[in-house]
């Protein structure tokens, strides 16, 4: 892979040094090595990037459906083309483990753009009739040019889930990524950056409490995509309502993951599935806005289905993220190191009891400069601290409950609502739990799973908006209605 | 009775570094995804405080807020301001002196 010393911001295809001069050393999780500069931004880069996408805009906006769609598909096949360059850059700068980001984050990515590439294509107004001679015809158009905001915990795949609704509705767009990833989406640029005409994506890196605000609160976007958390979200919104323009916010969660005693019924592939269901709390290293990390176990299976998964957590192996081998890499930076190590602490001392993990681990050599901390379980209960609050990390919170009415009070006394896990065999039980839990994704038999076509966003704290599905293009395109009469009389009122 | 938040002598250096440089402060107590949990300080004016947020004192002459719900939650704990080094990723002002602030509930 090619990796300069400093990287500068895309701007109108080109790659263009920040007005600052600035840069700054970005980190690898993995050994808490800086590996690369990237650009210090000022919020003058924002209006240059701003610039850039209101030039391109009428060209890209007017394209067909097709032509769009073109575009898209091939960007999809650059980043198929170039997976394994990307799975290891996305790994190498988050520090999740490469055989995730080479069997989801990356492959995730390259279907989210066929999707929308389809979706655009097969999109079609609607008419309404009227009466026999007047017609509402009913059209969509691009908002123009739109800010994203992009989180640390997929770099890519966000980067995704924003640029291709974005784009399929026939937008440009200005997107800043998290401070701590920063890199992965200009190795993107460097791929697709010739398929995209000039001005359509633009990236602008920097600190958000700079370019940021002035990409979020700037009156030349149309609409404000943001994922991160509660007050950022609030001031998402805030500077929205002050511009008149749409937002969409994804602010995170505590998503419960229920097992019901039917889950030991047997010793087969569902309760195999079951237990890793409940391990998937450590997928990317628990960073992750839907991690499952309240375990709610029936009380008559909690003893035996427990101690499977603290099996199954034991042989999990931790190590540097491109180890294929690897299956927990390293937290993303010191701070949410810091903050997990935080949490546990405060978990010990409500009195939670740690089952499992609980420190940070030694892993030797360069490692040890590394962001790592082990998959841990606290057993409590729900009103403590460590069940209430997203710690951000492996860190899973496990409770018992007497009944389904139980289950359910303990799944929604939360202020979030973004995902949810039910485990059971018994379909009619699934289906009124899946109704009945306050939060915007329910996953029934399955966790973490995030194929396109499949809606996702937040109830209640955890957000406002929804993204993955062809929803997302009216959510990123102006309604248009021509009302028409084809009666040749007058109303009679003058 | 302990005031309900307070802060370290870092945490007031860089404050008052922040008000040379920005004017008045406020700070919001996050919650949720990424770098939430942390306290956010903001320009004041940036973010009103709402209907449902607390004013649990001042730190050094800024005001500190926390959505009520939240406070609740969290089972109305002391909150002790500290700062950290290494720039967090957020609006938070501090990132761009590349320390984070960090609550503390002793």
């Amino acid at each position: 892979m090619e990796l300069k010393e400093r990287y500068d911001n895309f701007i109108g295809g080109e790659w263009i040094a920040p007005t600052t001069r600035e840069y700054r050393e970005n980190l690898t999780p993995a050994t808490g090595q800086p590996f690369c500069e990237v650009a210090h931004s000022a919020p003058a880069d924002i209006e240059l990037a701003l610039d850039a996408a209101h030039a391109a805009k009428d060209a890209w906006g007017s394209r067909s459906p097709a032509e769009r769609a073109a575009v898209l598909d091939a960007v999809a096949d650059a980043i198929e083309e170039n997976l394994e360059m990307l799975a290891v850059a996305e790994s190498y700068e988050n520090g999740k483990p490469v055989r995730e980001t080479i069997n989801a984050d990356i492959p995730l990515a390259v279907d989210h753009f066929r999707y929308f590439a389809d979706a655009a294509r097969a999109e079609e107004g609607r008419i309404s009739e009227i009466d026999d001679q007047t017609y509402a015809y009913h059209f969509h158009e691009p908002l123009g040019v739109v800010g994203q905001i992009i989180p640390f915990n997929f770099p890519l795949l966000m980067a995704a889930w924003k640029i291709a609704p974005a784009l399929a509705a026939g937008n440009c767009t200005v997107l800043k990524p998290a401070s701590p990833t920063p890199w992965s989406i200009l190795k993107l640029a460097e791929v697709v950056g010739d398929i995209v005409p000039a001005g359509v994506l633009n990236i602008v890196n920097g600190p958000g409490a700079e370019i940021g605000r002035a990409l979020a609160s700037n009156k030349r976007i149309a609409k404000i995509a943001f994922t991160g958390e509660t007050v950022t979200g609030r001031l998402i919104m805030s500077y929205a309502a002050q511009n008149l323009i749409p937002s969409t916010t994804e602010l995170g969660g505590k998503s419960p993951n229920i097992f019901f005693e039917d889950v030991m019924a047997a010793d087969d592939a569902f309760l195999d599935k079951a237990i890793e269901g409940l391990v998937l709390y450590a997928f990317n290293k628990g960073e992750v806005c839907t991690c499952p990390s309240r375990a709610l176990i029936h009380e008559s299976i909690y003893d035996g289905f427990m101690a499977r998964c603290l099996e199954r957590i034991r042989a999990i192996k931790q190590g540097h993220p491109l180890d294929i081998a690897t299956m927990i890499g390293a937290q993303v930076s010191t701070a949410q190191l810091e903050k997990i190590e935080g949490y546990v602490k405060i978990g010990r001392e409500e009195g939670a009891e740690v089952l499992i993990g609980g420190e940070r681990p030694s892993l030797g050599a360069e490692l040890d400069g590394g962001y790592y901390y082990e998959p841990t379980v606290l057993k409590g209960h729900n009103k403590m601290r460590v069940f209430q609050e997203e710690i951000f990390g492996p860190v899973l919170a496990v409770t018992t409950f007497r009944d389904e009415a139980e289950a359910l009070e303990i799944a929604n006394d939360t202020l979030y609502g973004l995902g949810a896990g039910v485990w059971t065999r018994d379909g009619s039980r699934a289906f009124r739990m899946g109704r009945a839990i306050k939060a915007g994704r329910v996953w029934t038999n399955c966790y973490h799973q995030y194929p396109a076509h499949a809606a996702f966003g937040g109830y209640k704290s955890s957000g406002v908006g929804r993204e993955n599905h062809r929803m997302m293009l009216e959510h990123y395109s102006q309604t248009k209605c021509l009302l028409v009469s084809y009666d040749p009389n007058p109303l009679g009122f003058f | 009775m302990a005031q309900a938040v307070t802060a370290t002598p870092a945490a007031l250096e860089v404050i008052s570094r922040l008000e040379a440089a920005h004017g008045p402060l406020v700070f919001h107590q996050s919650g949720g995804c990424c770098d939430g949990t942390s306290p956010m300080c903001l320009r004041e004016g940036e973010l009103p405080p709402g209907p449902g947020d607390v004013h649990l004192g001042d730190v050094g002459d800024v005001p500190f807020y926390i959505d009520a719900d939240q406070y609740e939650r969290w089972g109305r704990p002391e909150f002790v301001i500290d700062v950290a080094p290494g720039a967090a990723d957020s609006f938070s002002l501090e990132g761009t002196v590349q320390v984070h602030f960090v609550t503390h509930t002793p």
